[in-house]
């Protein structure tokens, strides 16, 4: 049920953000969805790939501090209000979301949205069990 | 654990012996100094005329200070004793700032500090049948050619490798078994960082020691080359215009650096009033070479700050063990008036598991205010991936820095490698505000 999620420490320094891009375009690496966690001196990339073993070694081996997150991937309905349903869901079952961001899965036609939570296990039972779909991969 | 000696008579010695052979040493040194045009108006100022002049050990607080501005002000042979022909090797120093200082030395003299530059290394317990990687830079620096003459005399397999190209040093290290450094704590530091990325780790390694010198580093800084490498580490400490490596090295217990005493005079001074100090007290490290007749080199003050430990080594060596260099008289940052020293920065910050091996020390000025930043670089392995994890972790080097130097910091966060680092000295302090 859990996705990985690549986390790579980016310094405040011009161009370093597409040279983690390159390397991960060389090595075939797609990107499925991206945000940037910043702060004034430095940023945080998170990305979700469909090779995230790959990704890992190539980005250590060209000298990125790099790390790996379990995140939940929740597949939804891309209508007005799909967010919020889900949202309602975790409010009333006092699940707190970390951080999360959203991508289109256009072959399907559905919005998916990335949750980094405190306690995934727990999230994902109370989300299963209000009958949302969890990704199980977002290999395609 | 019994100790092995290079020399066991010299090294083991008693004060009182030791302090005669300083005595005829001082003799022989002033005979030669007095040839000098530099020394000869020096000596005379102070009524030394002759060697029998000196009639103790003591008697050497008689003689004034010998500057570096004075080894600038009398280049390139205002200290030198022999006619030139005798001369075999010539030192210099980089001179980053201005004229640069020379030093001579004659076939006896290179001699004899090979001779020290071996003992020092045995003394760690390095031996015949150790592969030895010298990663200093060789040529006019000392730390090269010193190291490299020293261990062949032991009869270590020497790798004159010098400084740089860190792939191939990772290369040779794997190919050769390398099992002993002699290199600058941020490159060894940095080469550790790097290792990975040159597709390299730390299993492919044999090495046993270091022998860390050429910068001042904290104790954190030592342990934590230890743990990343598996290694003992030795501090040393020399200078060029004392003739470099093999002043001051530790031994196999690696408390504190034993100043060759038959070979040197160490005292150590209070920088502002130039009166010695005890040992135990904290001063400036002056030292004078009883062994280079070629070109002698008498009270020099070096303007490193230590103190000398008054503890007996358990080694059983007599001579005296000199601290860590604390900082340098003229390497101490006024911010808003508070005084620091670099080496209290990289103290605190070697210590946070988080840091990785290499950091900055920042100074710029703000309207009328001074400002510090202090730039360091994450240990990679450490990164969980979670930004509140950065957060805490600046937060944390900041007050820690402000508990020790009372100044509170800002903290910059880089990638490994992003610092700049000198494959030889690393340039720890930048300090931008203008001057007056």
């Amino acid at each position: 049920m859990k996705i990985t999620q690549i986390s790579v420490f980016l310094e405040n320094r011009s161009g370093r953000m597409r040279q983690v891009c390159s390397v991960l375009g060389q090595n075939n690496i797609n990107i499925r969805a991206l945000t940037v966690a910043e702060t004034e001196s430095f940023g945080v990339l998170r990305i979700v790939v469909d090779k995230p073993a790959v990704a890992i070694d190539v980005l250590k081996k060209n000298g990125f501090t790099a790390n790996i997150t379990d995140v939940v991937v929740v597949e939804m309905q891309d209508k007005p209000g799909g967010l919020a349903d889900i949202l309602g869901i975790l409010d009333e079952n006092k699940i707190n979301v970390e951080y999360m961001y959203a991508f289109l899965e256009k072959s399907a036609d559905k919005a998916m949205v990335v949750f980094r939570f405190e306690h995934p296990e727990k999230a994902v039972k109370v989300l299963t069990d209000n009958n949302v779909t969890i990704a199980k991969d977002i290999t395609v | 654990m019994e100790t092995d000696f290079f020399c066991h008579e010299i090294e083991t010695l008693s004060r009182e012996k030791l302090e005669n052979l300083q005595l005829q040493r001082l003799r022989e040194i002033i005979a030669s100094a007095i040839k000098t045009s530099f020394y000869n108006k020096r000596l005379a100022k102070v009524g030394i005329k002759s060697p029998e002049d000196i009639k103790s050990i003591a008697d050497v607080r008689k003689i004034p200070f010998t500057t570096k501005d004075d080894l600038r002000q009398n280049f390139p042979t205002g200290l030198l004793a022999v006619d030139m022909s005798d001369i075999v090797r010539i030192h210099s120093s980089s001179g980053t700032t201005g004229i640069p200082t020379v030093i001579y030395f004659t076939k006896d003299d290179l001699n004899s500090w090979t001779e020290l530059v071996a003992r020092s290394i045995y003394a760690t317990g390095a031996r015949k049948g150790d592969i030895f990687q010298n990663m200093m830079s060789y040529g006019l620096f000392t730390g090269g050619l010193g190291l490299h003459y020293g261990a062949e005399r032991i009869g270590m397999t020497v790798i004159p490798v010098g400084g740089g190209n860190t792939k191939r040093q990772l290369q040779l290290m794997k190919d050769f078994k390398t099992t002993v450094l002699h290199i600058t704590p941020s490159y060894l530091l940095h080469i550790h960082e790097s290792m990975e990325s040159h597709g390299f780790n730390t299993s492919d390694l044999s090495l046993k020691k270091a022998f860390i010198g050429a910068e001042p580093h904290s104790e954190n800084t030592r342990l934590k080359l230890e743990e990343l490498y598996g290694i003992d580490a030795y501090n040393s400490y020399g200078l060029s215009e004392l003739s470099g490596p093999g002043l001051a090295f530790e031994c196999k217990y690696k408390a504190g650096m034993h100043v060759w005493e038959d070979a040197y005079i160490l005292e150590v001074i209070d920088p502002e009033t130039g009166k010695n100090v005890e040992d135990g007290q904290e001063g400036e490290i002056v030292l004078t070479n009883l062994i280079r007749k070629g070109n002698p080199m008498i009270r020099y003050r070096t303007r490193d700050l230590a103190y000398v430990l008054t503890d007996s080594c358990k080694c059983g060596r007599t001579h005296r063990r000199l601290s860590r260099i604390l900082g340098r008289t003229d390497d101490m940052l006024i911010i808003n008036g508070v005084n620091v020293f670099p080496s209290q920065i990289e103290e605190v910050v070697m210590r946070i598991p988080e840091v990785g091996t290499n950091y900055q020390i920042y100074v710029d000025k703000i309207g009328a205010l001074d400002r510090l930043t202090v730039k360091v670089e994450i240990y990679s392995k450490m990164f969980t991936g979670e930004v509140k994890q950065l957060d805490a972790l600046k937060k944390k080097i900041a007050e820690e820095l402000r508990a020790s130097i009372t100044i509170h910091p800002l903290i910059e966060l880089h990638e490994p490698g992003a610092l700049p680092v000198f494959e030889g000295k690393a340039k720890r302090v930048v300090d931008v505000r203008p001057s007056f």
